[in-house]
């Protein structure tokens, strides 16, 4: 990375999604009598400040298959991918090979490099000498939704 | 000194981010009704498709050359040229929003190696969004915009300037012999505001190259030909006379923004700001005698101020092309609405029509709705007096359309790619 990059530039970041709101706990508040806590208003916790990092380089992905569930990452699960994130081995990326998208394990030591799944079931996936494989992005988090009725 | 950073092919480039394997083949994205040809990749340029080749003659490369043809996807370059755009901010303290794949930077004030920064915004820009850019910088708009054309020449065909001005393109470090050979091997038809009629003259007047043009006296060039050209020839020559609001239109859309004297948090100021944009966009469109198809509202804070940040954009397709002030009017309205979102201090606001086309082609088709789009401009710029004496609010809930919003907005889109950014339903698919 050039130093330049390093320097703190002044981009700014977007809050592209709604913020979720959610209350801070610790403080009980008894009605009919000023909260002692009004003094010290606080911003509720936004789970985006988690999840997104890099709101111009974030892009949420579906996950199909079952090659990385014992990652946590299931069939149907969402997926948060933050490109401005260096792949580094040990990461779960997006990685493109023959033009398709999939969710691995970035291994890479010794000069080589393989994607490898979170699922025993499944093999490596180690290029060949015509394949090239592409990192898209960095997967920062998982979100999974449950049924709720 | 200003840097313009400028998509590649910036629509191709939207949709092979999402579907890399569209890399390296021939794409072209289509406008409003799959009409025509209004984005190509390199290999479609390669193929010899034109900008607004009609789609049935240039159908047969399908299956002959594998080319791929994509409808317009809006909503999505919308969201992928904020995001473009936010990081591009990043390189100096003014961004002045031109187009949905352009931006000027004023650059005063920024230390160092601008050339050396303008490579790292584009990587950054490249890598994060997934856009490949050109960055120009020059002493002028006009300098800046032309090498931006350097930049991107320089890249795509190999040879024709120097390597090291490829992608980046810095006019102003360039030794005054340099200079004047990549200046002498681009055409005038090349520069900002000088159209295809003007370059003809001036190429009947032996005026062939931009380093001709550079080295011709102002005063003479106002003798023939008009004032515009003229402050074009002093731009060259490194003398700011062209403000972005005097700026010649863009090819494809025409933009209006502005930053506000003071920010405006409330809802109906940024409603009126951007019925503004929208009335003065619409004269401008026809005034080129363009109807639009796609309507861009944008707001954002100041990247430069403490507090929260908010920076959206919202894509309003129009039912049919116009150049409609009150139909304009009411789809920025309806945007802003939609986006708006209080706590926020906007700092700047804007309107861009995208998705061109002749005004000609409709008015063959449609002549009953061409008087009544007639008579309804006429009412709307009666409304827009009457709102100015009478007080905000009377123009939207005239302008509103009523009940019949929503319905039939389909459009011919046989070809269009999933709203990948901005629809949870339409989110890329990875296999895992």
């Amino acid at each position: 990375m050039s130093s330049v990059l390093d320097s703190p530039l002044p981009v700014p970041f977007d809050e592209a999604v709604e913020a979720l709101a959610l209350p801070v706990c610790g403080v009980s508040v008894r009605a009919g009598f000023p909260s002692p806590a009004d003094d010290f208003v606080v911003e509720r916790l936004d789970i985006m400040q988690l999840l997104v990092k890099h709101p111009q380089a974030t892009y949420f992905w579906r996950v199909r298959g079952d090659s990385m569930q014992d990652a946590g990452i299931e069939d149907g699960s969402i997926i948060v991918v933050d490109r401005a994130v260096r792949p580094k081995h040990g990461c779960i990326v997006v990685a493109l090979i023959d033009g398709e998208c999939t969710v691995k394990y970035l291994y890479q030591r010794a000069g080589r490099m393989k994607l490898r799944a979170a699922n025993p079931t499944y093999p490596d996936i180690i290029p060949r000498e015509s394949q090239t494989v592409q990192v898209w992005g960095v997967v920062r988090g998982c979100v999974k939704l449950f049924a709720t009725s | 000194m200003y840097a313009l950073v400028d998509g590649n092919n910036f629509y191709v480039s939207c949709e092979r981010v999402f579907r890399p394997s569209l890399d390296g083949r021939p794409v072209v994205v289509l406008s409003n009704n799959d009409g025509c040809a209004i984005a190509r990749s390199n290999e479609a340029k390669a193929l010899g498709i034109k900008m607004g080749a009609p789609w049935f003659q240039i159908r047969h490369l399908e299956e002959t050359e594998g080319l791929v043809a994509l409808s317009a996807n809006f909503t999505l370059y919308g969201d992928m040229s904020d995001r473009m755009m936010s990081v591009a901010a990043g390189l100096g303290p003014v961004q002045e929003i031109y187009s949905i794949d352009e931006s000027f930077i004023g650059l005063q004030g920024v230390r160092g190696d601008l050339t050396q920064r303008s490579r790292a915004i584009r990587e950054r820009i490249d890598r994060w969004v997934g856009i490949p850019c050109g960055v120009g910088i020059g002493q002028t708009k006009t300098l800046a915009k032309l090498a931006n054309y350097i930049a991107k020449t320089a890249e795509r065909k190999p040879g024709s300037y120097p390597k090291e001005l490829s992608q980046v393109c810095n006019l102003t470090t360039l030794p005054a012999q340099d200079l004047d050979d990549v200046l002498a091997a681009t055409l005038v038809e090349e520069v900002w505001g000088v159209g295809r009629k003007i370059a003809a003259q001036l190429h009947e007047g032996g005026i062939h190259t931009v380093l001709d043009l550079a080295r011709m006296d102002p005063a003479t060039i106002r003798r023939r030909w008009r004032v515009v050209l003229e402050r074009t020839v002093r731009e060259l020559q490194g003398m700011q006379c062209i403000d972005l609001d005097d700026a010649p239109a863009p090819k494809k859309e025409i933009a209006c923004t502005r930053s506000f004297g003071q920010a405006i948090t409330e809802l109906p100021p940024l409603v009126e700001a951007v019925s503004e944009f929208a009335s003065r966009a619409a004269e401008k469109l026809r005034k080129q005698g363009s109807l639009a198809s796609q309507l861009l509202v944008f707001a954002h804070t100041s990247p430069f101020r403490p507090g929260p940040r908010f920076n959206k954009s919202v894509v309003v397709p129009l039912r049919r092309p116009t150049a409609d002030t009150g139909k304009l009017v009411w789809a920025a309205a309806m945007g802003m609405r939609r986006m708006y979102e209080p706590g926020y201090k906007m700092a700047k606001a804007g309107v861009m029509l995208l998705d061109l086309v002749p005004g000609s082609v409709l008015q063959g088709e449609l002549n009953l709705e061409e008087e009544d789009q007639r008579d309804r401009t006429k009412l709307m710029v009666a409304l827009d007096a009457l709102n100015g004496r009478y007080g905000k609010g009377t123009v939207h809930s005239a302008s509103t359309g009523g009940t019949n919003k929503g319905k039939d907005w389909g459009m011919k889109q046989e070809r269009r790619t999933p709203q990948y950014t901005t629809r949870w339903e339409d989110m890329p698919v990875a296999r895992a």
